[in-house]
């Protein structure tokens, strides 16, 4: 997982509350069986409509998603941070989300920013009028920048930490490598393994 | 050491590489990893994309399981999603080291059936899967649940899995002479208990069955209630390990043999829960009064004894609860107040992880001897095992799919035989 300190990019604003993870990737594209590629099913439905946000540039190219509260509900796919990294999102930006799409996120490296609602309502009216304004996230300093306007967001330190440091779940727990190989040599000797005889 | 502990804090406290500090989870070795084509394939592409390779190929064993057809095994998978699957998962095991039972092979089978089997399986073991009912395997008290995809990329990647303890509870069962009434078997058993905890009793819990009642029962009915716990939303069910557990592995394949089998034997009694342990729940479930139970809707905490009638949602208080039956009777085409016993039967089907296993074939042979299948119904039966040569083809007549029809009992009743 590539560490996250800083990152600037078109920012997008979707007006819309309650995005659920079915909206994010319909479940017909859960049943692939790779990691990646996922960017064509995001917010399939929404993307047949030649007006919404994502099919008019330069919000085609966003990378920073300002979305309405409650982002990310609903069922527990892991395939809804796929997507949004897929397509080229780093960072979505919301009042409230998900706490499992929070959780997943994490996981993954995108950074899930709570930002109090009347400022992403300030952040919707800009990126409104100057379509294509670059926004900068600053996760040291756990701010938002876009032109002269500067929030501040949440997020909690642990999870900071971890993207941070670029760790995902695997890289957290192979700090203690030598922890598991420790405890693998006092394992009985009986016990079974899947070899093959 | 000194605090009384119980089964479950027994097996997880033996598997903790690393305590947690603070709000931090411990960090649990997992001694067996159950792996099959439907919940693998992300977690091995993650593998791929981090440059990362399995850790303990000998503690992985891989089986073609959800998406293995009922008929015409032999014939390419006709569903073209299912094909992926399985084809991805041979080539990840071959890319990645990992054991691999494929379609055929005389151990393929479902995944909670393969463990138990081998002789896999065992006390005071830690076992996952990603699937839901990886709970079975706590039969034999082992710590045993169902993790998600990143989860099982996880454990191929470090053979450990970071958690937060659950919180224990005792479902006791027992009667006057520690057995059932005729015709009530372990589902009933869990079927009671979920109609008494709920759908979501169970949640946050790891249940250990205990009591009279559980002593007594075969490690085939033991294994049905484990596996059934995941529909009170428990984490994982077990039962501690005693002469039956034992009897049941010795000799397996993958059993300890010799000097190693007194020595696990010893071990494993240890396991048991200590006399002055303290359940975070406790739940009683009278094995007297216990009738055979059936499910009326579509979910399995919406069940009744067989004597009752199919319930009227209006009567239901909780509005969740009573949409819910509302729509599972739609679903049925059932009306309030029949009585169960009348609801005509369309389908029977002697099978799945919870149903599939020698001691259900002989259950269902005794019904179907000397009977026929009604015309308005159908009847399917399929083994949980391939087990070519083993238990099931020599002492109920089943058979691999590739051999000749069987005969006996099922055939002779018309009862559809894979």
């Amino acid at each position: 997982m590539e560490p996250f300190v800083t990152h600037t990019g078109i920012g997008v604003p979707l007006r819309r509350a309650n995005v659920d993870t079915d909206q994010i990737i319909p479940a017909v594209y859960l049943k692939r069986v790779t990691r990646t590629g996922f960017e064509d099913g995001l917010f399939h439905a929404w993307r047949q409509q030649p007006d919404f946000i994502l099919n008019i540039e330069p919000f085609a190219r966003g990378t920073v998603l300002v979305a309405g509260p409650d982002f990310g509900t609903g069922s527990s796919r892991e395939h809804a941070v796929w997507a949004l990294m897929d397509y080229g999102f780093r960072v979505v930006i919301a009042s409230r989300f998900g706490d499992i799409f929070r959780g997943n996120s994490a996981k993954a490296g995108l950074v899930a920013a709570q930002v109090a609602q009347p400022d992403v309502e300030l952040l919707w009216k800009l990126l409104e009028n100057e379509p294509g304004t670059e926004v900068t996230v600053d996760l040291t300093e756990k701010t938002v920048h876009a032109r002269d306007l500067t929030v501040r967001f949440d997020i909690d330190d642990y999870t900071r930490w971890r993207l941070l440091e670029g760790l995902d779940d695997i890289g957290l727990t192979l700090r203690h490598a030598d922890g598991i190989t420790a405890f693998e040599a006092g394992r009985p000797k009986r016990l079974p393994t899947t070899s093959p005889a | 050491m000194g605090a009384a502990r119980t089964l479950a804090e027994k097996v997880w406290d033996q598997h903790v590489v690393r305590r947690g500090e603070g709000q931090e989870p411990d960090l649990l070795y997992i001694d067996l990893h159950l792996v099959h084509e439907v919940t693998s394939p992300q977690a091995f592409d993650g593998l791929r994309l981090a440059g990362r390779g399995v850790r303990r190929p000998d503690l992985t064993l891989a089986t073609e399981d959800h998406n293995v057809p009922t008929t015409d095994v032999e014939l390419p998978i006709a569903d073209p999603v299912s094909r992926t699957q399985v084809e991805t998962l041979r080539k990840n095991c071959a890319e990645f080291g990992v054991p691999l039972y494929p379609m055929n092979h005389a151990e393929q089978g479902i995944v909670h059936v393969v463990g138990p089997q081998l002789g896999l399986t065992q006390p005071g073991t830690t076992v996952v899967c990603g699937d839901s009912h990886t709970s079975t395997h706590g039969a034999f008290g082992a710590l045993a649940f169902g993790i998600g995809t990143s989860e099982v990329e996880h454990v191929l990647a470090t053979q450990t899995l970071p958690l937060r303890r659950f919180r224990t509870m005792a479902v006791n069962v027992n009667s006057a002479d520690g057995r059932l009434r005729p015709g009530v078997s372990s589902k009933d058993v869990v079927l009671a208990m979920i109609a008494q905890i709920g759908t979501g009793g169970g949640q946050g819990y790891v249940i250990e069955y205990r009591g009279n009642v559980i002593d007594n029962l075969s490690m085939e009915a033991r294994m049905t209630i484990c596996n059934m716990s995941i529909e009170a939303g428990a984490r994982a069910g077990m039962i501690a390990p005693d002469e039956t557990t034992f009897a049941y592995l010795k000799g397996r394949d993958r059993a300890p043999s010799g000097a190693a089998w007194d020595e696990a034997v010893a071990a494993w009694l240890e396991l048991r829960t200590d006399p002055d342990a303290a359940f975070d729940a406790e739940v009683d479930i009278d094995g007297d009064t216990l009738t055979p139970f059936v499910t009326w809707g579509t979910n399995p905490g919406q069940g009744l004894p067989l004597g009752d009638r199919v319930p009227d949602p209006a009567t239901i208080y909780d509005e969740h609860e009573r949409v819910s039956a509302e729509k599972a009777l739609a679903y049925m085409g059932l009306e309030p107040g029949t009585p169960l016993r009348d609801v005509r039967v369309d389908t029977v089907f002697v099978g799945s992880c919870t149903n599939g296993r020698i001691e259900d074939l002989r259950a269902a042979a005794g019904v179907l001897a000397g009977r026929k299948v009604a015309d308005a119904s159908a009847c399917w039966s399929c083994r949980g095992r391939c087990g070519c040569g083993s238990r099931p083809r020599r002492r109920a007549s089943t058979r691999c799919s590739a051999r000749p029809a069987p005969s006996g009992a099922p055939r002779a009743a018309r009862c559809a035989w894979a």
